[in-house]
């Protein structure tokens, strides 16, 4: 008995999460297909009805909006995100006096939730209160930073706020890549003579390599799932001009009764992420078979 | 011979027993807020009067939205509440899921087709049997302005939109904002159906937001309503993007802004903060005839148990009331939905709102509103909302405006 025990132990105390995971995540999204195949309104609906609700989708303007912000947003944030991240980093690994504090101050915007970091950029960016107002106040009379009130430009107060919430976090992730090259190397190099610059771009960063992945990765799914800074900065507007995938698959669940459109644009937004994700875990795997 | 009495007097004592099951009502609503919380707690204290025993069950949050997910859940586990806070198209959508009881026996002992607008009895009625009870009647094409800056600059109340382009003209040379406005969809859906009803008219109204007709949607008098559209963007300060509607309210009330166009709620706005009707400010009627309403009212679900079947039958008697239908739309700055009752403790805008309600049911121009989702269910009136709002917050032309407002509509069906 006590030997059974000891052989299934692992998996005895796996099994209800096991069991969770493939009700509420495999369950549902097989639950979730099948509703996009549907007509389904105000409730769910169970008959098939072939592919109406991806071709009302992508029929739509709004949906190629928001499209289209996902792709903005998820490019300049990541990008940037992580450039300023590593620079950060590098800059901090300069062996500085008060590089602890500094480490906690760039860090901290993560502490806070998106709702807040949201709200606190909508009034900083907000024309009549905020830098634009102040700027005024000095006397600059025609000094003008409106993004936010500008349907062409609200997009990029969306991945200001992201880039300041997330950036003091790639920092912190490149800092323990710098930390964790073998200083014999780096030390190898000075005495040959080498430019700190190219030791950092020959050597360090690319031996970085799966933190560069494991970076893009977490900012990827959070840039993919951004739905409390959108409702918080911006609420996607002017107009829909920063509605993202999220925030339109809301509209269309809660506000609208469409359960079928949002049943629909649930499955494409999960299509973006395989996309990214499945390289990445077929990466992983491989480099383990090997 | 004993045991039969015996048994005859037990089901008397069962039948009796029915008839005077203690009323019970379980509640769902999102009327939460200040105002609303009193209008509510208004019925709550009738309903208690009564000999009934009410659950409360607010829901707060989104405008409604986490309400109904709230009652999606609770219809799809088989429990649904007694009387639900719906509107409009929603109730009859919930109407074809099976769900909405049948509440004619008091709506016919009470007389509700006697005293209801037509069109808005035609609401609360599912195929004929009436389901739901309405509460008050809230006009949309309302214009407030401020009355010291209209004088200040010689306008009158504008009663054609070239009058009220010509005031916005004199007031933004004057260096006041002509339109106070606040950024969010639905905000510009209310400027929309206002502009949209002064200048398609009533039955252009009926034809393009209840008939959802094509060629009225793409009409030039359809153009027209998205120029003048084009022409309230220029008469919005350039700050407006995400802006509640109150905020707007209260830039009319400090006379940093000359009108807004916007329900009768914003009249609470004015009155909490002591300003008079007809002195400090003015409220009429948007340039053009008829009269756009948005009715709260109670959808009554299916529910078991006499004790629920009679506590919905008194709520619902209750609610279309004179008693409470007087004290709750004093409460809330709306009107009564019954025609019958004295206005003698309403404000000069409530008697002017109930007047217009009178004549233009009278006249077919007692229309719904579309932005607030009396006329069309939530995908096709968001549809329209997209177009309208994506015209105003761009630079689109009229024509193209035109043409995706025909697609979305198609696409939404």
């Amino acid at each position: 008995m006590s030997k059974w025990i000891e052989d299934h132990l692992p998996k005895v105390v796996l099994a209800p999460s096991f069991i969770a995971v493939l009700v509420f995540v495999y369950g549902f999204l097989i639950w979730t297909a099948w509703v996009s195949l549907t007509r389904s309104r105000l409730l769910p609906k169970y008959d098939i009805e072939g592919v109406i609700q991806y071709k009302r989708l992508f029929a739509a303007p709004r949906w190629d909006v928001a499209m289209n912000n996902l792709f903005l947003f998820g490019a300049l944030f990541i990008v940037i995100s992580m450039v300023l991240g590593l620079l950060l980093a590098i800059l901090l690994d300069q062996n500085i006096r008060t590089e602890g504090a500094i480490r906690t101050i760039y860090l901290y915007p993560m502490a806070l939730s998106m709702i807040v970091t949201g709200t606190a950029w909508k009034w900083i960016l907000n024309p009549g209160l905020g830098i634009e107002a102040m700027v005024r106040s000095w006397g600059f009379e025609n000094f003008r930073f409106d993004w936010l009130v500008n349907p062409d430009m609200a997009i990029y107060t969306i991945v200001l706020a992201a880039i300041w919430q997330s950036s003091g976090f790639v920092m912190a992730l490149f800092l323990a890549g710098l930390r964790s090259v073998d200083t014999e190397i780096i030390r190898a190099a000075q005495v040959d003579g080498i430019p700190t610059w190219r030791v950092y771009s020959a050597i360090i960063i690319p031996s970085m390599a799966p933190i560069f992945l494991s970076a893009f990765i977490v900012l990827a799914h959070l840039a993919i799932k951004s739905f409390d800074l959108v409702i918080a900065l911006t609420g996607g507007g002017p107009g829909f001009a920063t509605d993202l995938p999220a925030t339109y698959m809301y509209a269309m669940a809660f506000s609208r009764g469409d359960i079928g459109q949002a049943a629909s644009s649930a499955m494409i937004m999960m299509g973006v992420v395989f996309t990214i994700v499945v390289p990445y875990l077929y990466s992983e795997l491989r480099a383990k078979n090997d | 011979m004993k045991r039969l009495a015996l048994s005859v007097s037990a089901a008397a004592l069962v039948v009796a027993n029915a008839a005077y099951a203690e009323p019970k009502a379980e509640v769902l609503h999102w009327w939460t807020s200040g105002g609303e919380a009193k209008s509510v707690a208004v019925l709550q204290k009738e309903f208690a009067d009564n000999g009934g025993t009410w659950t409360d069950m607010p829901v707060a949050g989104g405008g409604g939205d986490a309400a109904m997910t709230a009652l999606r859940a609770r219809v799809l586990s088989g429990n649904a509440p007694t009387a639900v806070q719906l509107k409009g198209p929603a109730i009859q959508e919930w109407y074809e899921e099976g769900v909405l009881a049948d509440i004619s026996s008091v709506a016919e002992a009470e007389g509700w087709a006697d005293v209801l607008p037509a069109s808005i009895a035609a609401h609360m009625k599912c195929e004929g049997s009436w389901c739901a009870a309405p509460v008050n009647v809230h006009r949309v094409d309302w214009i407030w302005a401020n009355a010291d800056v209209l004088e200040a600059n010689g306008i009158e109340m504008p009663t054609t939109w070239e009058d009220f382009n010509a005031a916005a003209d004199k007031l933004q040379a004057a260096g006041i904002i002509p339109l106070a406005h606040g950024g969010q969809a639905w905000q510009d859906a209310t400027v929309f159906e206002a502009v949209a009803l002064g200048i398609l008219g009533p039955d252009g109204f009926r034809k393009a937001f209840v008939d959802l007709d094509e060629a009225t949607l793409t009409s030039p008098e359809m153009v027209a309503v998205f120029d003048q559209m084009r022409k309230m963007r220029g008469y919005v300060d350039p700050n407006f993007p995400g802006r509640d509607w109150n905020l707007a309210t209260a830039m009319v009330m400090n006379g940093e802004a000359a009108f807004q166009i916007m329900g009768d709620w914003a009249k609470g706005e004015f009155l909490a903060a002591g300003k008079a009707p007809g002195e400090d400010f003015l409220c009429a009627s948007v340039p053009g005839e008829g009269f756009l309403y948005n009715v709260d009212s109670f959808a009554m679900f299916d529910v078991d148990g006499d004790d629920n079947k009679a506590g919905q039958e008194l709520l619902a008697k209750l609610i279309v009331g004179p008693s409470f239908q007087k004290v709750f739309n004093l409460n809330k700055g709306s009107i009564p939905a019954r025609t019958d009752v004295a206005l003698d403790e309403f404000d000069s805008c409530a008697e002017l709102s109930a007047a217009d309600m009178q004549a233009s049911s009278d006249g077919g121009s007692l229309l719904p509103s579309y932005a607030h989702g009396m006329a069309l269910r939530g995908a096709q009136s968001g549809a329209i909302t997209d177009v309208v709002t994506q015209h105003f917050n761009s630079d689109m032309s009229s024509e193209e405006a035109v043409k995706q407002l025909a697609a979305a509509v198609a696409n939404s069906l």
